[in-house]
């Protein structure tokens, strides 16, 4: 924000982008603007084309319509390899690098120094450390990549890229894994780079990251380009409209009054449950429409005390009840059984499968839930993708469409479908808003309300604290994989929680929440 | 049971009408068909009959291939059901015959599908084990020697007719149909393709991948057997050595010209079957054309590398235009 753009020249120019897959037209007739020197976010719900255009700049998709200009010159990329050699490199949230190589091998990788044809690995070594000392990272450069966090990942495929003399870089999602303190590394680098004369574009979710670090922002809504702003005289209220095209619900209303729940019957409850060198055991209630949100940091046993309860693994001692009556949880079948249901936060490693249509995806619960000898008709199945489709409003509305081809948070929405379909009485959602904007954010919050109404008890783990004290109406708090506190009614707060997590002196990493 | 028909299978079909167009080039009386003892004769109907073994084994194949499996084991089951089958024959009836004989196929699967699905070994390792020992099984029952029967029973099997079609096709279409009906009229066809595009994200979302994964290779298992069975009954033998000698790479062709990824997922029975079709339509035309066999080893890799680039995703042509028809079909 501190360099004057109105007279920096364009480096990347995008003029009149369309793409179509099938009769789906996922991009048309985009502009998109880059300058040298500038970070630029690029904004959009899930769905609005932001991922499709940058492949299709990429050239990872063929084009339909439109020019891309690099410099000046008329570029057509037509692979993400070909990009790159002219100089536009993308830097993608799955980070593309291979983590069983060492570090300077990834860095080098296809250009290794050579001499009389055998790598030479000291030279190699050498410029590596050299490279990423450039960028204020003093690591050991010969260990493997998948040794390091998520964020020296990013920042060496970023090392990488500039290093291949990149003058446009894109970044897809960097800090959806990363903490407070790696975040402003990385934008310390991005900083950098920046007044290096490179130009950045920053595809992010986070808004408030983006009002830190971007000079400009683009949005797209539904495959069209909606504008072209400068970050700092866009209001916050404003980007928002420009991104959902409407008024966004209020995500901070009141929810239910915590007493009503204490009324209403258990649904499920825990007692002693728990496995050894997996999470410590736990006492967990769950009433009728009643949220219970799961805090803690990475790895304090969220996930794993999600795990145990759906059945996805086996407890070692305690006793689980349905509506009272003992049942044992053995395997995830056991909590199907049971109407249980589980959105995992791998979306497409333990979620979705990619190759099936949204239609299958939608039926696959409760048909196993059904058995073999059941099968749903292709009427029924059609009706309940229909319902869902339209419920959930999940984009596009064509339940034949391969889900792998769907954005993030639609695939979230079909996992959701899925599981709503079986009329389960307990959904657990590890992570539910996890790498989805801002838009789909509050309507899977408002469906989380909705569903508690009907009679639905939720158990939800996220790292987004204002959202779990949003929609809960009992916080467990969990560290070092034990549940420590739990809060309820008017105890709900982040200060709250944040005081039960960092009770031990893990007050450090948090503090940024704050 | 419209979901039998193929939704996807044009390549296949233009494949098999190209060949058996060059198959009428090479003998002009290949469509010619005539009707001696009930039976029906001709180039046509020889293609069924001799494609026999490896449509049925392409129906338990394309299952495991759709689970992300693999079976190599096949033709050496084929060898073992063969010897039961010939050993038994003319001391025991036919059901009894083949009751052990496909019985066996089942215990052979069954044993597959518990190295796969219980203890998590990979398929091709696991199904390895059993193709080197079946044959040295099958030997043991034959003790060595070539067994021949002359039972009348057995003998139809392989080489009578119903209303004037052979009874090996008869079977094979029957088990199309069996295994069409199994497959997709119950949930087994949704599952097995979720089961084989992510078998994690199934078995969380309540599916049960180790059954799933368990009985394809049984079938897999009994559909060799009754191959075995019927290779047996055609040349009133078995022959422990030579039965079914390679044809598990037949079948695994068969499934992938059908258009069934090795990766798992989407499947189909119909153009699995079309698949062996192919294979043998084009055996049979290399054999009447008078070229030397060997040829055939080396049509049949041109042929399935055509196949394979019609379905080919970067060939944006012929295959861009199919898709885009199969995308914009409501």
């Amino acid at each position: 924000m501190e360099n004057s753009l109105g007279s920096a020249p364009s480096l990347l120019e995008v003029r009149g982008i369309s793409k179509s897959f099938g009769t789906v037209r996922a991009l048309q007739e985009v502009d998109f603007t880059l300058r040298a020197g500038e970070i630029h976010a690029l904004l959009g719900e899930n769905g609005a084309g932001k991922s499709t255009l940058i492949k299709v700049v990429t050239g990872v998709f063929p084009r339909d319509a439109g020019v891309v200009r690099l410099a000046g010159e008329e570029v057509a990329p037509r692979s993400a390899k070909s990009a790159l050699q002219a100089g536009i490199a993308t830097v993608y949230q799955e980070v593309n690098l291979l983590p069983n190589l060492s570090v300077a091998q990834n860095l080098f990788l296809d250009r290794q120094p050579m001499r009389f044809g055998i790598v030479r690995e000291g030279e190699m070594r050498r410029r590596a450390k050299a490279l990423l000392t450039g960028f204020g990272l003093d690591i050991d450069v010969a260990a493997p990549l998948g040794n390091y966090s998520v964020a020296i990942q990013h920042v060496t495929a970023i090392a990488r890229a500039v290093d291949l003399s990149a003058r446009v870089l894109i970044l897809d999602e960097p800090t959806a894994s990363l903490d407070r303190h790696e975040v402003e590394i990385l934008f310390g680098i991005m900083r950098q780079l920046a007044r290096r004369g490179i130009g950045i574009v920053f595809v992010s979710h986070f808004l408030d990251q983006v009002y830190e670090i971007s000079d400009r922002i683009t949005v797209l809504r539904n495959g069209r380009l909606v504008g072209e702003r400068e970050t700092a005289s866009l209001p916050r209220l404003e980007l928002i409209r420009m991104m959902l095209g409407r008024e966004l619900a209020e995500t901070t209303s009141a929810r239910a009054a915590a007493g009503e729940h204490r009324a209403r019957g258990v649904c499920a409850s825990f007692e002693n449950y728990g496995k050894a060198g997996y999470v410590a055991p736990f006492n967990l209630e769950l009433r009728h429409g009643e949220v219970v949100g799961l805090a803690g940091l990475l790895g304090s046993g969220r996930t794993e005390t999600a795990r145990l309860v759906f059945g996805a693994e086996r407890a070692d001692g305690g006793q689980a009840r349905v509506e009272g009556a003992p049942v044992r949880l053995q395997s995830p079948r056991d909590g199907v059984r049971h109407g249980f249901g589980y959105c995992p936060e791998e979306r497409k490693t333990e979620g979705i499968v990619a190759e099936l249509s949204v239609r299958e995806n939608i039926a696959l619960a409760l048909q196993a839930k059904r058995g073999l000898y059941r099968p749903l008709s292709r009427r029924e199945q059609d009706e309940i993708a229909r319902r869902y489709i339209k419920m959930l409003d999940i984009r596009p509305p064509d339940p034949e469409r391969p889900v792998g081809l769907l954005s993030g948070g639609n695939q979230q929405k079909v996992l959701l479908a899925r599981w709503l379909a079986t009329s389960p009485r307990l959904l657990v959602l590890d992570e539910p808003t996890r790498g989805i904007d801002v838009g789909a954010h509050a309507e899977i919050i408002r469906l989380i309300r909705d569903l508690c109404d009907d009679g639905l008890s939720l158990l939800v783990i996220s790292s987004e604290l204002d959202e779990i004290v949003t929609y809960s109406d009992r916080v467990v708090v969990l560290r070092d994989r034990a549940h420590v506190e739990e809060l309820a009614g008017g105890a709900i707060d982040v200060g709250n929680i944040l005081a039960a997590i960092a009770a031990d002196g893990a007050a450090v990493a948090l503090e940024a929440h704050t | 049971m419209t979901a039998l028909l193929p939704r996807r299978g044009l390549a296949q079909i233009l494949a098999l009408i190209v060949i058996l167009a060059v198959d009428r080039v090479v003998s002009p009386q290949f469509f010619d068909l005539r009707l001696q003892d009930g039976r029906l004769f001709g180039s046509l109907i020889d293609v069924l009959n001799r494609g026999t073994p490896v449509a049925l084994l392409s129906l338990g194949m394309v299952l495991v291939i759709a689970t992300r499996g693999i079976d190599l084991s096949v033709g050496a089951v084929m060898a073992i059901s063969g010897a039961i089958a010939a050993s038994l024959a003319d001391s025991h009836g036919l059901p009894v015959v083949l009751a052990e004989a496909l019985g066996a196929g089942l215990v052979c699967g069954l044993w597959n599908g518990f190295l796969v699905a219980v203890l998590g070994m990979q398929p091709i390792v696991a199904t390895l084990i059993l193709m080197v020992a079946g044959r040295g099984i099958a030997q043991l029952i034959t003790e060595g020697r070539i067994v021949t029967f002359t039972s009348p029973d057995l003998v139809w099997l392989g080489n009578g007719a119903i209303l004037g079609v052979p009874v090996p096709v008869a079977i094979a279409l029957g088990m199309l149909i069996l295994t069409g009906a199994v497959v997709r009229g119950s949930a087994l066809g949704l599952l097995i393709e979720a089961t084989g595009g992510n078998a994690r994200a199934s078995e969380l979302a309540g599916v049960g991948t180790r059954a799933m994964i368990l009985s394809v290779y049984v079938w897999c298992g009994v559909c060799a057997a009754l191959a075995g069975v019927i290779a047996a009954a055609d040349i009133m033998g078995a022959d422990a050595n030579n039965a079914g000698l390679w044809l598990e790479l037949d079948a695994i062709l068969a499934v992938v010209i059908g258009g069934t990824s090795l990766f798992g997922g989407r499947f189909s029975l119909v153009l699995a079957v079309l698949g062996a079709l192919i294979i043998q339509t084009m055996n049979t035309g290399i054999l009447l054309s008078g070229y030397p066999p060997e040829f055939n080893l080396l049509v049949k890799a041109v042929v399935v590398l055509a196949v394979l680039l019609l379905q080919s995703p970067k060939l944006s042509g012929f295959a861009g235009v199919m898709a885009r028809l199969r995308r914009t079909k409501p």
